[in-house]
């Protein structure tokens, strides 16, 4: 156990490093029909995703940004100085060996050691916009499983992956969705065959190194009927001046009676606008649950969705939001219940220190003639510092007489009580603050896989230092 | 639909004709009202892609049919009269239709002495010009309805002025109607209500129509201001027939160690829209807010609401209650804003639906915006139906399904009506109720 506390030691001032860049493929600065042709012509596109691409850019340039709710701080990104797309011109490599070392020092810094392979099925580990490093244990590849870039799943599996590909998140669903159509490259897509449990987690890592480069990877994960998967993704990216732009979209679908699991804990460094737009779709039976971790980020709108869309389909969503100076947390999450006696459950814990801001933002949707569908909602907050702010906004919409629905928040700091009492034991004010913002989202972390959980703490603790005294 | 305020859509009388010049103001409060009436034409109408206006039906803020009130028949004044009764006691009472003033009527010694002043607003813009103009509409509508508040303040033209001075309390409370008359008519009820130090003082406001199958549109505007160490009682009972469009904008300033309590309780109205700021503006100040909704058939409820906390050591509690039948539908925002500094906020906030049909549907957005460390805010909100075990045990108990309903909704709504410690006036609000529900068991 000891040993594997160590090895999986990720923290901010750890990935605060970078390499020189020496990148094959670049699409340039901007954003242009030429810039989607270009991605494109790279990655070698069908046709239909071609258009499935321009259609994405038509969108994205015609919708405005959403700051008649949202923060005005999207106004400070620049789309005209981003860089859309670069990649090291490689194809993903299939073993350890042939990864190169300036990465794999990368990954060493990062404490994704080699052992940590034994424990997960499979890494793909993604180094700016294409996978560099992918396999998957022989054992999961031999259950049917398909895990695999997006870029080789349109490719080589279109009749799985284009059935689902933008259809539980469209191309118009908001403008940030749209972005990602036109210039999407990297992330996973995978599939779980009917019946198939994954025993192990699948794991992905995503990082941004290029200064201005926008990552814009693109998940799908389909779990066929009765199948079990869990799949974990950890961010985090080296520090540059110029803000830099991450805009994901993440499709899950559970067919009838499947389980998804999608696990983030999300650092990208505080120069971030982390815009990510996740949604799961359930069927009967079906469970889609999001594990949800920020803590990095200069600006981070996320807020993980499920539509229940089959009887006793079940949705959960657990959030923990951590905001420092300088950081914006607007995190959430949306249950859509379009079938008799689905359920969902909503708990979000947020921490503001110093001059950061944690925002709460929900949508729970009962639509008529539904029965029997219940939505609990829990969110707590707790402010550190004077100079912290929390918010909550909730939107609750409930029609029929079938159905339960209840929300409630609180916001706190934390107890000078319970400070003095663990000074008393000979905790520094700061330890004892520690603890204590541990304590507040212990009976969440403990839900996460052991090896999140410490690093999570860990990741608290770092954020925590310096924020008393 | 063409812009509102399209001259050429405003027929001779129609309220979006501009103000009514032919009434006698004073210059600067002429110019107030011309100011505002530009306001009005400049802001833009709200859209369902406002914040403020999410989940709302903006589509029945269309205004070009309104238009202001006709004179008065001698029997119209006779019903008002007659049938202007809320309360059994009171110590005053003053009665609107169409904006014009039919009857005040003093009666407790209380209110007639020691420099207490319930008059009109029309003369007490002139009479007492200074305390009108420091409060008079001294809060901007910040709760989404800057235009109509514009649109208010260009159109009154009377309303009531209420000042209790420096340690008077004024125990029954004072009462004042406001009536709807005819077809399309229109009302812009205005009340200024502003105490000094350590005065108490309950009001008692009656919205309805002489027509109960007139369509109407309904814009109020009511300043509150309680000072340091009073206590305010506000209580609105919405009973406007089912074709009104209403709005309303409630500003209350609470002063330190001041205690503001308001209840609302919608009964009648197409849609009713009703916002309610509370401002607390010193420490140890207090804000009790309180609504009840009835809503029923195409009935729509929009209550929005602001709990300001400024100040440090200040505390507010928000409970409000919506039953909703047929295909009604109710809308609560609320938001509890607790500024930078203003610590030891205590701040509560809960709002429950009850539904009682299929095709009822209940909105909440309860927000908080914590800016300050040290506070204790909580908020929730649940919708649900009537439990099945209650509704069970009252079976058992030879009561039928109907009644038994009516019970149930009932003492969930009473709940609210007990808050305000006021029996006399619990009494009037439960009764309303109950006759709402006694007009849905005949249909």
């Amino acid at each position: 156990m000891k040993t594997e506390t160590a090895a999986i030691d990720i923290d901010r001032g750890k990935g605060d490093f970078s390499y020189p860049e020496a990148h094959v493929r670049d699409a340039g600065v901007g954003l242009s029909e030429r810039t989607v042709h270009y991605i494109a012509e790279v990655k070698e596109d069908p046709d239909w995703v071609r258009e499935f691409r321009l259609r994405g850019l038509k969108t994205f340039l015609e919708k405005p940004l959403p700051t008649h709710w949202a923060s005005k701080d999207l106004e400070a990104i620049d789309f005209d100085k981003i860089r859309y797309y670069l990649a090291p011109g490689t194809e993903p490599k299939r073993s350890w060996e042939e990864v190169p070392d300036d990465i794999k020092r990368t990954f060493e810094r990062l404490g994704i050691p080699e052992q940590e392979r034994k424990f997960l099925a499979g890494v793909e580990a993604q180094f700016d916009s294409e996978a560099v490093y992918s396999n998957i244990k022989k054992a999961v590849g031999e259950q049917g499983v398909i895990f695999v870039g997006s870029r080789e799943g349109l490719k080589n599996y279109p009749e799985i992956f284009r059935k689902w590909f933008g259809k539980v998140i469209p191309i118009a669903d908001n403008k940030f969705s749209a972005l990602n159509s036109a210039v999407f490259s990297g992330g996973s897509f995978i599939y779980v065959p009917p019946g198939v449990k994954v025993k192990h987690p699948l794991q992905a890592y995503f990082r941004i190194n290029a200064e201005s480069f926008g990552q814009f990877e693109r998940t799908l994960i389909i779990a066929d009927e009765g199948s079990e998967v869990t799949y974990m993704e950890g961010c985090t990216a080296p520090k540059f001046n110029t803000p830099t732009l991450h805009s994901a979209v993440v499709e899950l679908v559970a067919l009838k009676g499947a389980k998804i699991q999608y696990i983030t804990v999300q650092n990208w460094a505080s120069n971030v606008f982390n815009l990510v737009t996740k949604r799961g779709l359930a069927q009967e039976n079906a469970e889609v649950k999001w594990i949800d971790c920020n803590i990095g980020s200069r600006l981070t709108m996320k807020y993980p969705s499920v539509i229940m869309k089959g009887r006793k389909a079940r949705g959960e969503v657990l959030s923990i939001a951590l905001a420092n100076d300088g950081q914006h947390q607007d995190t959430g999450a949306k249950m859509i219940h379009a079938a008799d006696e689905t359920t969902s459950n909503i708990i979000s814990k947020s921490i503001s220190i110093g001059k950061g801001r944690a925002t709460y933002r929900g949508l729970v949707h009962v639509p008529k003639h539904l029965k029997n569908c219940k939505n609990n909602t829990e969110c707590d907050a707790l402010l550190i510092n004077a100079t912290s702010r929390t918010d909550t906004y909730p939107a609750i919409t409930v029609r029929g007489t079938g159905n339960a629905v209840q929300h409630e928040a609180s916001v706190s700091q934390v107890s000078v009580e319970q400070i003095f009492y663990m000074q008393q034991r000979g905790l520094t004010e700061a330890q004892a603050m520690s603890l204590s913002v541990n304590g507040f989202v212990n009976d969440l972390v403990r839900q996460f896989p052991m090896e999140y959980s410490v690093e999570l703490k860990r990741l608290i603790e770092l954020e925590m230092e310096g924020s008393v005294g | 639909m063409p812009s509102i305020t399209n001259p050429e859509v405003a027929k001779p009388g129609s309220i979006l004709s501009g103000p009514d010049e032919m009434r006698e103001f004073p210059d600067w409060f002429r110019d107030q009202q011309r100011a505002a009436w530009k306001q009005f034409e400049l802001l833009s109408q709200p859209t369902r892609k406002d914040q403020a206006w999410r989940f709302a039906n903006v589509s029945l803020l269309d205004l070009s049919a309104f238009k202001y009130g006709d004179t008065l028949s001698e029997t119209e004044r006779a019903t008002i009269l007659e049938q202007s009764r809320g309360l059994k006691d009171v110590s005053g009472r003053i009665i609107f239709a169409g904006d014009q003033l039919i009857e005040r009527v003093v009666i407790s010694d209380q209110l007639k002495k020691r420099g207490v002043i319930f008059q009109s607003l029309e003369r007490a813009l002139v009479e007492h010009a200074e305390l009108f103009r420091k409060h008079f509409m001294s809060q901007p509508a910040k709760l989404g309805s800057a235009k109509f508040a514009a649109l208010h303040q260009a159109s009154v033209t009377s309303g009531t002025f209420l000042y209790v001075p420096r340690g008077v309390e004024i125990e029954l409370p004072i009462e004042i109607f406001h009536w709807l008359t005819g077809e399309n008519a229109s009302a812009f009820p205005h009340l200024l209500l502003v105490t000094d130090e350590l005065a108490k003082v309950t009001v008692v406001e009656h919205f309805r129509s002489l027509n109960e199958q007139a369509a109407g549109f309904a814009c109020g505007v009511n300043d509150l201001v309680t000072g340091p160490g009073a206590k305010v009682t506000y209580v609105c009972s919405q009973n406007w027939s089912d074709k009104v469009v209403a709005l309303q904008m409630n500003s209350t300033m609470v002063d330190h160690d001041a205690a503001a309590t308001s209840l609302n309780l919608h009964i009648g109205s197409r849609y009713s829209r009703f916002e309610s700021l509370s401002r607390l503006i010193g420490e140890g100040a207090r804000s009790d807010l309180l609504a009840v909704a009835v809503a029923r058939h195409q009935q729509e409820f929009d209550a929005r609401t602001l709990q300001d906390h400024v100040s440090p050591r200040t505390a507010s509690d928000l409970l409000y209650k919506n039953a909703l039948d047929d295909r009604a539908r109710t809308i609560f925002g609320g938001l509890i804003r607790v500024e930078p500094h203003a610590h030891f906020t205590d701040a509560y906030q809960k709002v429950r639906n009850l539904l009682l049909s299929d095709d009822a549907e209940a909105n909440s957005m309860p927000g908080l915006e914590i800016l300050a460390d040290n506070v204790r805010c909580t908020h929730g909100a649940t919708s649900g139906q009537i439990d099945e075990d209650e509704l069970f045990y009252l079976r058992t108990r030879g009561i039928p399904v109907p009644v038994a309903q009516r019970l149930i909704v009932t003492g969930f709504l009473d709940e609210v009506f007990q808050r305000l410690d006021h029996p006399a006036i619990a009494e009037h609000l439960h009764r309303l109720v109950e006759e709402k529900f006694s007009k849905i068991t005949v249909e």
